[in-house]
């Protein structure tokens, strides 16, 4: 075991796999900056800085990846992902389809989300739920280390494509240049066991589509991802204060979504709480009841998530994103059924 | 209506002390996130703001200081916004990448290459309901390699919509070197979808000025839109606290986090051939060596050039900068006043 930052999990597992498999290489823009350690071990020619073109280099990534390739194309923050979603929305999700399953496209998709420093409503959207929304892609969502290293290897061997998405709370290297910029004078709410942690010496890829439970609880369930999870942690900790047994899932992945291991929980249980960063309507969250209520499970639910545009100012901004204390309180209001 | 320099350098001047008031506070913590900065960009602004009229629309990138400080915005509801107050221009919701002033038909963002469609839009508004108005949009050499500035060009010369593309290049973008991932020649290439192009200096405010007057007269006049490529530097590099500019001050900065993990990986066994892994070392290298410390010192300080312009009326030159500075003074401590730092940029 080793320990290690949540940034640099993901590039160490991303360069034990290119270090096995020369067909991998990683593009975007100021990669060669953001990923140094693997420009000087890969050199160049395998990490590749692209003009400020998403849709070229998106839309590029998708027929390499069908000519051979197993392109990492690295769209600096998701929120930017709008600018070039034609390549993964009609071409990257659809090409395995269309081609009777004879053509697949084995590219991953790298991706910074989530807010919580004060970057504003263009720079901190989560938008995994918008993307989970595609038949034809999957999207992952690390919450520790561990998770977010396996789970890049997972993707790098898998043959469709894969949308990896790191917390911008958990990535060091983002906090600091877009957060604190190098300032002692800021504090962020960093989940302490998101952003470093234990890690295997070699890494083994984590199945996709597999939700982990990080506590086991016998009132209600929370389930979450990303850096949700921390916060249902910490809110089950207050609950069992309160004398709440509160169990925590974290999906890790939400397409495919573990429909099993949620129906489990919460058939146990009878109370689903999700707590997504994400936007609240017609994404994760309603998933989630879905899926609960197709499987016939009798369940009281709620949901705590972002509802509107994040605002920029901390502390407006803090009462959009799903806090600990908001979760409390929804866990509470569920018990009351 | 020729320029008056007098004026440009008040503006001028305003803005970049209101913007190294901005950046102490950004230092302090009373300001979150990231700050990009208008400074170095000023003559751009002044030379094509100060030129704009009433039903004149701007979509400005994610350095809108500057222009929005020139266009008539109080300085006090821009500090208020970057202090993420309920009284700021946009109720502490915009923040300085997402700043909106509807009265004044300016609208930024974040998205590089999105004033271009933008001003198109406004342009085309323009068209039906304010003939002889137009739009002017700013962005980065960077967003001219992004496909919706490029389609806007060609939008608005099919459409020969009132619009004054302006390019602001300093020849980086973030920490790749622009002529790195760029073909051809931008000035040229705008030229290619049919408008006229110029060259211009953008650190010389009667260069812009002039560049930008018959560019204006033509929107104007119905004639279509117009193309500037100006040359610039982002004094404070990409945004305050930029890695490059930490790094090459004090290469042991980030040495946890980059430098040491970065010498580990390029010994590590399996990788590259030792000649294709010093090409990334070197990269590395120049990445830091040209950082902007070096970029700045060799270009033009575009202020420092207008008052050695003026340099023949010191006094004035020194009363107008006393002027100024009293003004900025006065709106910082207005900004702050029963202002706790955790009111503000923290939480």
């Amino acid at each position: 075991m080793r320990t290690m930052s949540f940034a640099n999990a993901i590039d160490d597992a991303l360069a034990q796999g290119m270090s096995s498999d020369p067909r991998i290489i990683v593009m975007g823009e100021d990669v060669q900056g953001l990923r140094s350690s693997l420009l000087v071990r890969f050199g160049p020619l395998r990490v590749r800085n692209t003009p400020i073109s998403e849709s070229a280099f998106l839309g590029a990534g998708v027929a390499a990846a069908m000519a051979g390739m197993r392109p990492v194309v690295e769209i600096m923050l998701v929120d930017f992902i709008g600018v070039a979603v034609d390549a993964l929305l009609n071409h990257a999700a659809k090409i395995e389809a269309f081609s009777g399953g004879r053509w697949k496209v084995p590219l991953v998709v790298r991706s910074a989300a989530g807010g919580g420093y004060g970057d504003g409503g263009q720079h901190e959207q989560s938008l995994w739920g918008w993307l989970a929304h595609i038949p034809g892609l999957s999207v992952v969502v690390p919450s520790n280390p561990a998770d977010a290293g396996g789970l890049m290897l997972a993707a790098l061997q898998h043959d469709s494509p894969v949308v990896f998405l790191e917390h911008k709370l958990l990535a060091e290297n983002w906090l600091s240049s877009l957060g604190a910029g190098g300032r002692k004078t800021v504090q962020y709410d960093v989940p302490e066991h998101g952003a470093k942690g234990p890690v295997p010496k070699v890494w083994t890829p984590l199945p996709i589509g597999q939700a982990a439970t990080h506590r086991q609880g016998s009132d209600l369930t929370l389930v979450s991802v990303g850096v949700g999870v921390h916060r249902c942690l910490e809110a089950a900790q207050g609950l069992q204060r309160q004398g709440v047994s509160a169990g925590v899932m974290d999906l890790r992945t939400v397409s495919p979504l573990d429909k099993r291991a949620v129906c489990e929980a919460v058939s146990q249980t009878g109370r689903l709480l999700v707590v997504d960063e994400d936007y609240e309507e017609f994404g994760l969250s309603g998933e989630m009841a879905a899926v609960v209520l197709e499987a016939g499970i009798p369940v009281r639910y709620s949901r705590v998530c972002s509802q509107t545009t994040i605002p920029y100012a901390r502390q407006l901004e803090d009462q959009v994103l799903p806090s600990t204390a908001a979760i409390i309180r929804a866990a509470l209001n569920l018990m009351e059924y | 209506m020729s320029i008056d320099l007098w004026l440009a350098y008040r503006h001028m001047l305003r803005s970049r002390l209101f913007e190294e008031a901005v950046a102490v506070l950004w230092e302090a913590g009373w300001i979150s996130g990231e700050m990009h900065m208008s400074a170095g960009e000023e003559a751009i602004a002044a030379g094509i703001v100060l030129q704009l009229q009433d039903g004149d629309a701007l979509a400005l990138d994610h350095r809108g200081t500057a222009p929005l400080l020139m266009r008539g915005v109080h300085p006090l509801l821009l500090l208020r916004e970057f202090l993420g107050l309920p009284d700021g221009l946009c109720s502490g919701m915009g923040g300085h990448m997402h700043l909106f002033a509807p009265e004044l038909l300016t609208a930024s963002s974040g998205i590089v290459g999105a004033s271009g469609p933008a001003a198109a839009g406004f342009a085309l508004a323009a068209q039906y309901l304010r003939p002889g108005r137009l739009a002017a949009a700013t962005f980065g050499e960077g967003a001219m390699n992004q496909g919706m500035l490029m389609e806007s060009m060609n939008l608005a010369v099919a459409w020969r919509l009132p619009v004054l593309f302006i390019c602001k290049d300093n020849q980086w973008e973030m920490t790749t070197r622009g002529a790195s991932v760029t073909g051809g020649n931008l000035r040229e290439r705008a030229g290619a979808f049919g408008m006229p192009a110029l060259d211009v200096d953008g650190s010389d405010v009667e260069a812009v000025w002039a560049a930008a007057q018959e560019a204006i007269r033509r929107a104007r006049q119905g004639e279509g839109p117009s193309f500037l490529h100006a040359t610039c530097v982002h004094l404070q590099g990409h945004f305050l606290g930029d890695q490059l500019l930490r790094l090459a001050s004090n290469p042991l900065s980030d040495l946890d986090t980059t430098t040491a993990p970065m010498l580990k990986a390029f010994f590590r066994r399996a990788g590259a051939p030792l000649n294709e892994r010093l090409r990334g070392i070197s990269q590395v290298m120049a990445m830091i060596s040209q950082a902007p410390t070096r970029r700045i010192v060799q270009g033009k300080d575009p202020l420092v050039l207008l008052s050695s312009k003026l340099a023949s009326e010191p006094d004035r030159l020194q009363e107008i900068e006393h002027d100024i500075k009293a003004e900025i003074q006065q709106v910082v401590e207005t900004a702050l006043v029963n202002l706790e730092p955790q009111e503000a940029g923290q939480s």
